[in-house]
């Protein structure tokens, strides 16, 4: 393993915007799919469209849209501009490009944990006595917690690996905004930087491999619940 | 319990019409599979609401598309006890029973979690996670859960569809005990004739989504007597047995009942189908079946060409079913005196 200073910054970098990311998403996350599963509304199509089509879009126009939105003469820009927050060209925006790309995989695990909770427990939690937050809070959370974590984690490790919009929104600043995969690319780039490519893809291997087999082990378990 | 109805409700292809307004504590709601008592509970209790009309329970209007009342399910205080148990799996057996418990306002509370434990035999179960319980502890664990939820209504949808029979018939004397002791009246939804006849006092009758009959389940099995494929069956809860050379005998009106297939200890549950009585004009003396009851005919009822003979010994009843003609050779008449003969091996025990 060879590994600079800098190296470990754009780790760290990317833990940093990985967890904030998935932390950000998880609450708007479980809303989604809350509305999706249990909730009959005008426009639902229309939102699941949107929801999903992070995962078809190419992220490099993701990017680029949230570039426009925002920039310095977007609605999101001026009004970021106002509250004086610094955004575009930072590790927030990089940020939120992570959280735009990974939303529909968080959400499509946690719709398939509430799918399998069966209606009629949510019709005795309501006939017993509690109103329809009570139910979410009681009955539908806990009862949808494993997914939860199996899409935080599948969101995580999209995060990690988040480097089209990134780029774009948030610019390959080393210290600042450079995450695993922007370092890598900018290796890549120099003639001599093989070998800390290769540290960095290691390092890169060993997260991915160490969160697919957390997401596997909680999937089995969410099986075997919904067996049972 | 007073509950006006007067509802309509569409599904797909199938629509629900219902007017009818019940008194009662014990009341059954009868009918095949896709009859639409289901639709029915759920829309009593607010689960789903009905496209027109007005429920009302004891005076207080729940739905109105009038006035546009919909009262929330969790106002409502009807509990539900579904087919499956439906406990939280995540949440363990006190938790699930003291779920509406909690939810409850203090003045609504006449039900009191210990003796409720008590009466449904529960103590050994509270410690244990839901997951590990047998069908009809999980039942029970739902039953109690929806009685401390201390409700005005109980609604009880084929609460014992999912159990088999030996345990369905255990399950009976606890759902009788629990809102008698606990006076809660209940609404009894089933496709099961015999659970009828041992839950409620009076019964509606539903035909794809209609109210058919208003009757007593007594009454109903009495009509349905010459089609049903096992006649009447008569429901006999019998104890005290004396246990006598390899039978059991039960006292029974001012005899006795011989029984092959009973036990010492406790009460136990009988079916005793109308078919399995043979009528006598005198007693024949020498007979291999272990019964032979001189009754007296209290009653005669017609169904479908049979007739039904209500037959009467110190004060209980059975029911036997013959053929006309052998009615008018026998010249059977209420009043009259004969002699029934029952096999010991005719009785069912069913818990």
């Amino acid at each position: 393993m060879n590994l600079s200073p800098q190296d470990f910054t754009a780790i760290w970098l990317s833990m940093k915007i990985a967890i904030s990311a998935t932390a950000l998403s998880l609450p708007f996350g479980f809303t989604t799919a809350w509305l999706m599963v249990f909730r009959n509304f005008r426009g639902k199509v229309l939102l699941e469209v949107l929801v999903n089509l992070p995962l078809t879009l190419p992220p490099v126009v993701i990017g680029y849209f949230l570039l426009l939105f925002f920039g310095r003469n977007g609605w999101g820009g001026t009004l970021l501009k106002t509250a004086g927050i610094e955004f575009i060209f930072t590790w927030k925006a990089a940020v939120v490009a992570s959280a735009t790309v990974g939303f529909p995989l968080l959400v499509r695990s946690i719709r398939l944990g509430m799918e399998s909770i069966d209606r009629q427990l949510l019709q005795a939690s309501r006939s017993l006595g509690a109103p329809w937050y009570d139910t979410l809070a009681t009955v539908v959370l806990p009862l949808s917690f494993r997914g939860m974590i199996a899409g935080s984690s599948l969101m995580f490790a999209r995060s990690l690996g988040e480097f089209g919009a990134t780029i774009i929104v948030a610019g390959n600043i080393p210290g600042v905004t450079q995450t695993i995969p922007l370092a890598i690319y900018d290796y890549a780039s120099s003639p001599t930087g093989t070998s800390m490519a290769l540290s960095l893809c290691a390092v890169s291997v060993t997260l991915s491999v160490a969160i697919l087999l957390l997401h596997e082990v909680i999937g089995k378990k969410l099986e075997i619940r919904r067996s049972e | 319990m007073k509950l006006d109805l007067d509802i309509e409700k569409r599904l797909g292809s199938f629509s629900l019409r219902m007017k009818t307004d019940l008194s009662g504590e014990r009341i059954g709601i009868f009918g095949a599979s896709g009859s639409g008592k289901s639709t029915l509970v759920h829309t009593i209790a607010g689960l789903t609401a009905p496209d027109s009309g007005e429920i009302h329970l004891d005076g207080t209007c729940l739905f109105s598309s009038r006035k546009r009342i919909n009262i929330a399910p969790e106002q409502r205080r009807i509990a539900i006890v579904f087919q499956q148990a439906m406990l939280f799996p995540h949440l363990g057996v006190k938790a699930n029973l003291l779920y509406g418990y909690r939810r409850s306002r203090p003045e609504n509370r006449k039900v009191n979690p210990e003796a409720l434990i008590e009466v449904l035999n529960l103590q050994d179960l509270l410690n244990r996670g839901v997951n590990n319980l047998s069908g009809g502890e999980k039942q029970r664990v739902a039953l109690g859960r929806a009685v401390l939820a201390n409700p005005r209504l109980l609604s009880m949808d084929e609460p014992l569809s999912a159990l088999d029979d030996s345990l369905r018939y255990q399950i009976i004397p606890y759902l009788k005990s629990v809102s008698e002791e606990f006076r809660i009246p209940y609404l009894f939804i089933s496709h099961s004739l015999s659970e009828m006849q041992l839950m409620a006092d009076q019964v509606l009758v539903m035909t794809n989504g209609n109210l058919t009959i208003k009757s007593t389940p007594d009454d109903l099995a009495r009509a349905g007597m010459a089609r049903s494929p096992r006649g009447y069956l008569n429901m006999l809860r019998l104890g005290n047995a004396l246990f006598r050379d390899g039978l059991y005998h039960y006292p029974w009106g001012s005899g006795a009942l011989i029984v092959s297939d009973g036990k010492t200890d406790g009460e136990s549950l009988f079916e005793l189908s109308s078919r399995d009585i043979i009528l006598f004009k005198k007693n024949p003396e020498a007979i291999s079946a272990r019964n032979m009851l001189e009754c007296r005919v209290a009653d005669m009822f017609d169904s479908d060409g049979r007739k039904g003979v209500v037959l009467e010994s110190g004060g209980s009843t059975l029911v036997a079913e013959i053929v006309r003609s052998a009615s008018v050779e026998l010249g059977i008449a209420p009043g009259s005196t004969m002699f029934a003969a029952v096999k010991a091996s005719a009785f069912r025990r069913l818990g």
